[in-house]
């Protein structure tokens, strides 16, 4: 076991969570990510080793799926990021491509990325003040790409009253920092 | 003072008192005042000075279409020049101030002015100051500006913040008076998806400003009502204090909520206002109309408002601006002004009606074909006089007039597409045209349902086929019954007879002369009527003046009104402060801040940051004792090559490649030969344009046979990302391989120095053998640190050194750097920032940003043989161009001044010792240029003519930005271990 102390986007050891009136914005370290995308003509396979490792299809566009430990979001055409708790799946890029052979290309996405989750009843007001995604008639769960602080980010609509975004791990502060300025001003 | 002009009744809240200022006078309102209707009801008529004459005005009406009472709101850095006093909602507190005046509001020095109007006229700039032609830009021009004009900025920072957002509905409802009430409560009771917005702070638009019922209760209560039953429905969104303020392509419609301007400052947190980006997927104009004035001499004074207003401000805010009042119109509408005054206790000394046939009315005096031919009173009406029917001469006394010339429906939002409206015959007005923007619909007195039935009926209506286009059942509740009074109307635009100026434009100081003028020099399109005279353009573009303009200039041309047309309607509706359109990306938070894995790190060792596109990368790292950067960077260079430096590389573009084509795609990309590159190695690679001009270059490790890194530039990131995307997707869709970038999710340190292997094997696992046999420069692979974390180790050199790059995931990077700064106190290992790199690179003669810089090709560099002829990449086939490979092509060369001390200027450009010093005879320019501290002299590489047949010659490197001309050295660019024996020790 390596004796590195790994710290969160935010640059803490901890992470960092923030209540206002109706809303938790969390920051949330402990998340692997690997993207699958398919091989050219091997769509089939992968389709079927992910029905295996999932326990579902692979979702379609703008959807997720998967109701275990790994869960799934589509991000492309034939290309989706997979989740799973880090502490349980820090190697889980290496744990996909294992299921998928040649079949797929996976590749390491976790510390690409820094999620914050949105909780509570003030999610919409605060979204709709971030990004031009219509949160309020997305499915539950779904995903979709969209600019939130001037940065990409995926936005994922995992249950009622709670989203999580998906951003660029190196502008983390930014982004954290354009969710709370939202929430003071909106809620 | 008293408010000697307050009225019974309104709809403002008696029982708070609210304290305010205008210029420095003390007045009280109520809430449920604006500031126009609260000085009003103080007996306040004079509010502002005109554009150009410094005339005297006040209010003309009672919303955002405002051209003369615009004033200064609050003080100190929240000082809002502009803002229309019929709109600014009164709060305890309140600082207005009018502008455009010296000393003071009452005694006007720049009216002055007014005494030289003849030599004011529309386009005077064009005729007069005209010599001598220097005096305009620095003595003339300075001089009108400062006459002329509106408020001031304070010139301090705006402390509040504002916001953007973004809303979505099935249906967007544009004004709530009693046609956007009736369509909210069709379409809120369907459960259709609404927004209703309103740019005024109480709904109910003129049922508010009326006295008619609605079924057996009041208008105003009626909408009251309407708004609290849609306040409690889930799917409609009430947005009052919200302005509409463009439509715009697929049914998106901008909209600014004016939050917090209500208040005296807005609460901790939250937003002075909020630029709305509304997807729609239909919308529905309700927006109402807006009363025209009638021309005539002296039709400015404060004290004459339009005639509907008059009525609002007696109904909605129990404020009138006289005691003794009377009213000039050519329909009935002006009638019912006169009712609703005599009703609340005020004297209407005469209504007097253009139309011989006007309508009697009970208990009020009625001129029927008179028109008022002059007006007196110095600071504010006292006298009209009166041309009557029969010929005579008469003058009434009265403090105000209410004016209607009728009403034009509000078409502005329809011709935000470039939409023409369509001439009404029978209302005298424009109404929209057929070509509405896709997905919109208009309802109410904004389409020409002009009495309150029709309005009601109209939003039902138009809401039901927009709920049946959309596929929702529409609610059928039975309408309310309401006043259906038909539009009587005897077309009558100015008063002919009379001495004095007749203004159209309160807001430019444009008269009825000034259109006759642009006429006469023919100026006859409108656009050009516009332009030459300034009707309608500014805060309230022409709202109330516009179409006055036109149908003098329809008379003058002899045309009818629809032949002369209307200008282009533009967004924004009402004025928008530059604060809304910027929102919250302002000062730091302009853009978003990339920070690196070591940044925290970094900044406790002081470092100084440069931003590099959003990067923020340590630029050096000062030690204590160090007064100047060089000293810094000097140290950092040398403690590299002399031992060991560490330096923060994860900005660099990686781009993960994989796939069975991975190879073939990246042989495809890049210039040079990748298909052969062994599994666990490393090679530098160059990347064209499609036009042969060199895009990138980066070095590309293959990880397995199906699986490559690339790296890029850390500005080229995006670009080469984006680029292999294209190529990919579009020029090679049939290569199996797939992209991802993973720029973030590494954590990679540079590790260069004669001891980086030392170093590194203190933290590399010891099952990985990482000596230069084992692995030699230019290899790759995974390996563990730390006792088992995941990382990536390359050996590569930018500095020239011996070098790694090691990465391990971001989580990581922290407690890496510090790891790798302790492990390396033995060495005295130094971490080293952008400068020293920079140095170390240019000492190394490897090109970067400055050489890279969209004019050179592989040949220029030096690199020509790069680009293999024995297959197709992108841009090899023109980078065989005869124009890029002339004998005397540019080449990269180094520079050596004849005195070290010399600087060698980055940008400078060289030149032959004899000869002229002009662009004719370049010789070529230096890129990159530093002072290297290994050879203890300025140094400097760029591009020269025949470059390498000219080492050892002797040439000018000159500057005409710094004045700069030294002699430098043609030498190799590779300055340091040429031979690279170091970089693979």
């Amino acid at each position: 076991m390596h004796d590195l102390t790994a710290t969160t986007a935010l640059g803490g050891t901890t992470a960092e969570v923030r209540d206002f009136e109706g809303l938790r914005i969390s920051e949330c370290p402990d998340w692997a990510l690997a993207s699958l995308a398919s091989r050219l003509g091997r769509e089939d396979e992968v389709a079927a080793a992910a029905q295996a490792l999932l326990g579902a299809a692979l979702p379609g566009v703008g959807a997720c799926a998967g109701d275990g430990p790994v869960t799934a979001f589509w991000i492309g055409p034939e290309q989706w990021m997979l989740e799973a708790p880090h502490g349980s799946h820090e190697d889980l890029a290496a744990r996909i491509k294992a299921a998928m052979g040649d079949a797929g290309s996976v590749t390491e996405q976790t510390d690409g990325w820094v999620r914050f989750d949105l909780e509570g009843a003030g999610c919409h007001q605060v979204l709709e003040l971030m990004c031009n995604a219509d949160t309020r008639r997305m499915d539950s769960p779904a995903a979709t790409r969209t600019a939130i602080a001037h940065q990409s980010c995926f936005l994922i609509r995992r249950a009622d009253g709670h989203f999580s975004v998906i951003g660029p791990r190196s502008s983390a502060q930014s982004l954290h920092h354009g969710l709370i300025e939202a929430a003071y001003s909106a809620l | 003072m008293s408010q000697k002009n307050r009225l019974p009744g309104g709809q403002i809240d008696r029982s708070q008192n609210l304290d305010f200022t205008f210029d420095g006078k003390r007045f009280t309102g109520h809430p449920g005042d604006t500031l126009a209707s609260a000085l009003m009801a103080n007996g306040v008529r004079l509010m502002g000075r005109s554009f150009k004459y410094h005339r005297p005005r006040g209010v003309l009406t009672s919303g955002s279409e405002e051209p003369n009472a615009l004033v200064e709101l609050r003080s100190g850095a929240r000082q809002e020049p502009n803002t229309r006093a019929t709109t600014a909602e009164l709060f305890d507190g309140l600082e207005a101030r009018s502008q455009n005046r010296w000393p003071s509001l009452t005694f006007d020095a720049m009216a002055v002015n007014d005494r030289f109007s003849n030599f004011l006229t529309a386009g005077f700039y064009y005729k007069t100051f005209m010599w001598p032609a220097a005096f305009w830009e620095k003595l003339y021009e300075p001089i009108i500006r400062k006459a002329a004009g509106l408020g001031s900025l304070s010139l301090e920072e705006d402390p509040d913040s504002y916001d953007k957002g973004y809303l979505h509905c099935d249906l967007l409802i544009v004004g709530a008076g009693p046609a956007g009430l009736s369509a909210a409560l069709t379409a809120g009771r369907s459960g259709a998806r609404v927004i209703l917005a309103d740019e005024d702070f109480a709904m109910g638009g003129r049922l508010n400003a009326e006295t008619f019922a609605i079924d057996d209760t009041a208008g105003a209560e009626w909408a009251a009502a309407a708004v609290a039953e849609l306040h409690g429905m889930n799917n409609v969104r009430l947005m009052p204090r919200t302005t509409v303020i463009g439509g715009f392509d697929h049914g998106i419609y901008g909209a600014v909520e004016r939050v917090s301007d209500h208040l005296p400052t807005p609460a901790p947190g939250k937003s002075r206002q909020i630029l709305w980006r509304v997807y729609t997927r239909r919308a529905l104009l309700c927006a109402g109309a807006i009363e025209r004035p009638i021309a005539f001499a002296n039709n400015d004074r404060p004290g004459i408002l339009l005639a509907g207003a008059m009525r609002a401000y007696a109904n909605r805010w129990a404020a009138t601006p006289a005691q003794k009042v009377a009213v000039f119109t050519n329909n009935d509408d002006g009638h019912r002004t006169a009712r609703d005054l005599m009703a609340k206790g005020v004297r209407v000394a005469a209504v007097i009606d253009v139309r011989p046939d006007a309508p009697r009315i009970a208990d009020c005096e009625l001129l029927a074909g008179a028109q008022v031919i002059d007006t007196s009173g110095r600071l504010g009406l006292s006298f009209v006089k009166l041309r009557q029917a029969d010929g005579s001469e008469r003058i009434i006394e009265c403090g105000a007039l209410g004016v209607s010339g009728g009403w034009n429906p509000n078409v502005h939002l329809t011709c935000h597409q470039r939409g023409r409206p369509a001439w009404n015959p029978a209302i005298s007005a424009f109404v929209p045209g057929t070509d509405l923007p896709q997905g919109q619909s208009v309802a109410g007195a904004a389409a020409g349902a002009f009495s309150t039935h029709a309005a009601l009926r109209s939003g039902a209506e138009q809401a039901a086929a927009i709920l049946g286009d959309l596929g929702i059942k529409p609610d059928k509740a039975r309408l309310p019954r309401a006043e259906d009074a038909p539009v009587n109307i005897q077309p009558f635009w100015h008063v002919t007879e009379g001495r004095g100026r007749a203004w159209l434009d309160q807001q430019n100081d444009v008269t009825v002369k000034d259109v006759k003028l642009a006429h006469q020099e023919n100026f006859r399109s409108v656009e050009h009527l516009k332009r030459y005279t300034t009707l309608g353009m500014a805060t309230d573009q022409g709202k109330t003046s516009n179409m006055g303009g036109l149908a003098i200039m329809a008379e003058l041309a002899g045309k009818s009104i629809p032949g002369v047309g209307t200008t282009i309607f533009r967004p924004p509706y009402t004025p928008v402060a530059m604060g809304t359109l910027g929102g919250r990306a302002r000062g730091a938070h302009f853009h978003p801040v990339r920070e690196t894995p070591s940044h925290i790190w970094a900044r406790e060792q002081g470092a100084v940051f440069v931003e590099a596109g959003n990067w923020l990368r340590a630029q050096w790292f000062p030690r204590p004792g160090e007064t100047h950067w060089r000293q810094s960077v000097d140290r950092e260079v040398r403690a590299v090559r002399g031992s060991v430096g560490v330096c923060d590389v994860t900005t660099l573009g990686k781009i993960d490649v994989q796939g069975t084509d991975a190879a073939a795609f990246l042989n495809k990309v890049y210039a040079n030969g990748f298909a052969k590159l062994a599994v666990g190695k490393t090679r530098y690679g160059l990347m064209l344009r499609e036009d042969g001009i060199v895009m990138d270059d980066g070095t590309t490790a293959r990880l397995a046979e199906d699986h490559f890194v690339m790296t890029t530039t850390t500005a080229n990131a995006v670009p080469v990302y984006r680029h292999l995307e294209f190529v990919r997707q579009c020029l090679f869709p049939d290569m199996d391989v797939q992209l991802i970038s993973t720029t973030e999710a590494w954590a990679q340190y540079a590790v260069a120095g004669p001891n980086a292997r030392k170093l590194l094997q203190k933290i590399v696992d010891p099952g990985f053998d990482i000596s230069n046999e084992a692995f030699p420069f230019m290899a790759c692979g995974a390996v563990t640190i730390c006792g088992g974390l995941r990382a990536r180790l390359f050996r590569i050199s930018f500095s020239g050194e011996l070098a790694y790059e090691i990465a391990v995931p971001t989580r990581y990077g922290d407690a890496l750097i510090r790891r790798l700064m302790a492990a390396g106190e033995e060495f005295d290992v130094t971490p080293y920032g952008t400068e020293a790199l920079g140095v170390m690179r240019i000492e190394k003669g490897h090109a970067a940003g400055n050489e890279l810089n969209g004019t050179t090709t592989a040949l220029n560099l030096r690199m020509g043989r790069m680009v293999s002829k024995k297959k197709d990449a992108i841009g090899s086939t023109l980078s065989e161009r005869a124009g890029l490979n002339t004998p005397d092509a540019l080449a990269l060369v180094g520079f050596l001044p004849k005195l070290p001390e010399e600087k060698v200027t980055a940008g400078g450009h060289l030149m032959n010792r004899e000869g002229p010093l002009d662009a004719k005879h370049d010789q070529g320019y230096v890129t990159s240029a530093c002072y290297s501290p290994i050879l203890n002299s300025h140094i400097g590489i760029g591009y020269l003519k025949s470059g390498s047949e000219r080492m050892g010659e002797r040439l000018r490197l000159v500057s005409p930005l710094t004045g700069q001309n030294i002699e430098v050295e043609v030498v190799s660019a590779h300055f340091v271990d040429p031979e690279g024996d170091r970089l693979r020790a």
